[in-house]
């Protein structure tokens, strides 16, 4: 059963296009990873979910109901997790877990109960009382996860919710969505962290522009890529004329499935070979073309290699490209209520 | 717990619209009282103000002749009621900011998350809370006022001065909480506070009798909302206790306490009528 469904969104803020055009399924009980660089629409997608922001237009269906009517009954089913934390610093963090449970309308009992049971699992005990503008970084985003997580929400959604943590934090909301997801909690996680999607997704889509360019089990993803991965170069900056020369003998090589040229990266060239011993024969047809290998890497395939074959680029540049033109002030200004 | 497409539950909740409003407002003041408590440096800020004016404006005028103001009543009576008005005004001024800090800090968001089963709860918990503030502050110099010997007026005229403030002290909330969601920023709203507190006040009866002014200044004194709540409490510190009495020798004609009290109570429903949509909208 699928109990998110987003179909033909579009979110514009002003000239500039957040979402545009995305469809998205997230199953029932899975933990779904959105995977994409800052800016590519992951926040908007989830702030449209938890009834935060409305789209231009399209779909919005989670547990089988129009989110964008039945915005109050949505919201009763889920637990969101924003990417800022939003903490009144003059409260303690006992204080601001009652509020939320208030706000929730949970009774006193089962409140204080909850509240007692988060405490323990996220490992709050020893600073909970403290005023939260005391707190670090990780304390926040642990205190703001048990908020979330008070009326034990059918659907809980995270926004980027390790990053600039310290490693400790990490773990421990780590193993937090690990268990919930055993637990059958539906989660939709945004990251721009390939390893977390990795380690804690069932299933995840990747978003680029404001569109999924690929999706599927992370595993089936990495495998359907045909084999190992290879970064290849034939001096330390290629131009593209000669990256393309390269690339035209390299595709000709038996068990070289892919080619990519990898602007972003000095024109380096990213290969897929079906077997270790397709690398021994790059360097012979290189040479035969008066070529020779200046540099050559070769790892397992990962998440950033599905991102590299979709968009032609790595996760990490397609960041650098989008923090120079995009104003994230301006679009969060904009979408501020 | 099974929440989403559970009929039983939602008619469970519907049942008990009352309690759960009840239970989210009551939690929203409380937060910012507890914010007031740890942080009560504005609450003194906001008695203090008044009072330094007290002290100083009374002691300016002290030695003014005796039938300086009409009635031959001192510059301290006088200038009594316009500060407990004035206080009450800049308290409800500041209605906005909290909500504006919540705006952009994005605690905004978990309230608009949340299953509130009204958003009016964020509303009515500041209306709530600044009433009350502005109400203590004001109280507070009532009671230096007559610590002075500025003197305390009747149980009847209490009760007035309260009734009074209230409407004032609504009016000007929910116009500082509509500012509060139009404007970017806090501060434009902090540069907004600034520029209206005192010319508001000034352009009042708090200071200077509207004889006192010339015509121009006469006008503006005689539609200005704070004179408008100035004026009956003044009616309520004096003996004659009549709400018919003619309490502002205005351009246009005289206006009794009956008039003052309807213009303010008009200005209060008209204010949230006008400021209710914009919130709706944007708190839908």
């Amino acid at each position: 059963m699928l109990f998110i469904q987003l179909k033909d969104l579009f979110k514009s803020y002003g000239a500039i296009k957040a979402l545009d055009g995305l469809n998205l399924n997230v199953p029932k009980g899975t933990l779904y990873g959105l995977l994409g660089p800052n800016g590519a629409g992951k926040s908007t997608a989830l702030r449209i979910i938890c009834t935060l922001l409305e789209p231009d237009t399209g779909e919005v269906k989670v547990a089988g109901r129009d989110a964008l009517i039945y915005q109050k009954e949505t919201r009763r089913g889920l637990g969101y997790v924003a990417q800022e934390v939003a903490i009144d610093k003059i409260l303690t963090g006992r204080e601001l877990l009652q509020l939320q449970a208030d706000l929730y309308h949970l009774s006193k009992t089962y409140k204080n109960q909850r509240i007692e049971e988060l405490i323990q699992r996220l490992e709050m005990k020893s600073w909970i009382d403290r005023r939260c503008g005391s707190f670090s970084g990780g304390m926040k985003r642990r205190l703001d996860l048990a908020a979330g997580l008070l009326h034990k929400p059918e659907l809980l959604i995270l926004d980027e919710p390790t990053v600039g943590l310290d490693i400790e934090s990490r773990s421990v909301i780590w193993g937090l969505l690990k268990e919930l997801r055993d637990e059958e909690t539906t989660i939709l996680l945004s990251s721009h962290y390939l390893e977390e999607v990795d380690e804690l997704a069932d299933e995840m889509a990747i978003i680029d522009n404001g569109k999924v360019i690929a999706e599927g089990k992370p595993d089936d993803l990495k495998r359907d890529l045909g084999g190992d991965r290879v970064t290849l170069r034939v001096r330390e900056f290629s131009d593209e004329y000669e990256a393309e020369s390269v690339r035209n003998i390299l595709i000709e090589v038996p068990g070289v499935t892919n080619v990519v040229v990898n602007k972003k990266q000095g024109y380096s060239l990213n290969l897929v070979v079906r077997s270790q011993n397709v690398i021994s024969e790059l360097s012979h047809y290189l040479s035969k073309a008066n070529f020779e290998v200046f540099a050559l890497a070769h790892s397992r395939p990962s998440l950033d290699d599905v991102y590299l074959q979709a968009t032609g680029k790595t996760l990490m540049d397609a960041e650098l490209e989008l923090a120079g033109t995009r104003d994230f002030k301006l679009e969060k200004k904009k979408s501020m209520r | 717990m099974t929440i989403f497409n559970s009929s039983l539950k939602e008619k469970e909740i519907y049942r008990n619209d009352f309690n759960e409003i009840f239970q989210e407002t009551s939690a929203l003041t409380w937060r910012l009282f507890i914010q007031l408590i740890r942080r009560p440096s504005t609450l003194f800020a906001g008695i203090l103000q008044p009072l330094i004016w007290l002290f100083l404006f009374a002691a300016l005028f002290s030695n003014a002749p005796v039938d300086f103001l009409p009635g031959g009543t001192s510059y301290g009576e006088f200038l009594g009621a316009g500060l407990i008005v004035f206080t009450a005004f800049s308290g409800a001024l500041n209605a906005g900011l909290p909500v504006m800090f919540d705006r952009e800090f994005g605690f905004l968001n978990r309230l608009l998350v949340a299953p509130l089963n009204s958003r009016s709860s964020i509303v009515i918990s500041s209306v709530i809370y600044i009433t009350s503030i502005s109400l203590l502050q004001s109280f507070a110099i009532m009671a230096t006022s007559a610590f002075l010997g500025y003197g305390w007026p009747s149980f009847l005229g209490f009760i007035l001065i309260v009734m009074t403030l209230l409407l004032l002290v609504f009016s000007i909330t929910a116009l500082s909480l509509g500012l509060a969601f139009v404007l970017p920023g806090h501060i434009e709203l902090i540069a907004i506070i600034f520029v209206a507190n005192l010319p508001v006040l000034f352009a009042s009866t708090a200071l200077a009798p509207i004889s006192f002014m010339p015509s121009w200044l006469g006008w503006i004194a005689s539609v200005n909302p704070l004179t408008f709540a100035i004026e009956p409490i003044r009616l309520a510190y004096s003996d004659s206790f009549d709400l018919g009495t003619v309490l502002i020798n205005a351009p246009y004609g005289d206006v009794n306490g009956y008039v003052c009290l309807a213009i303010l109570f008009i200005l209060a429903i008209g204010l949230f009528y006008l400021v209710v949509p914009l919130l709706n909208r944007k708190l839908a």
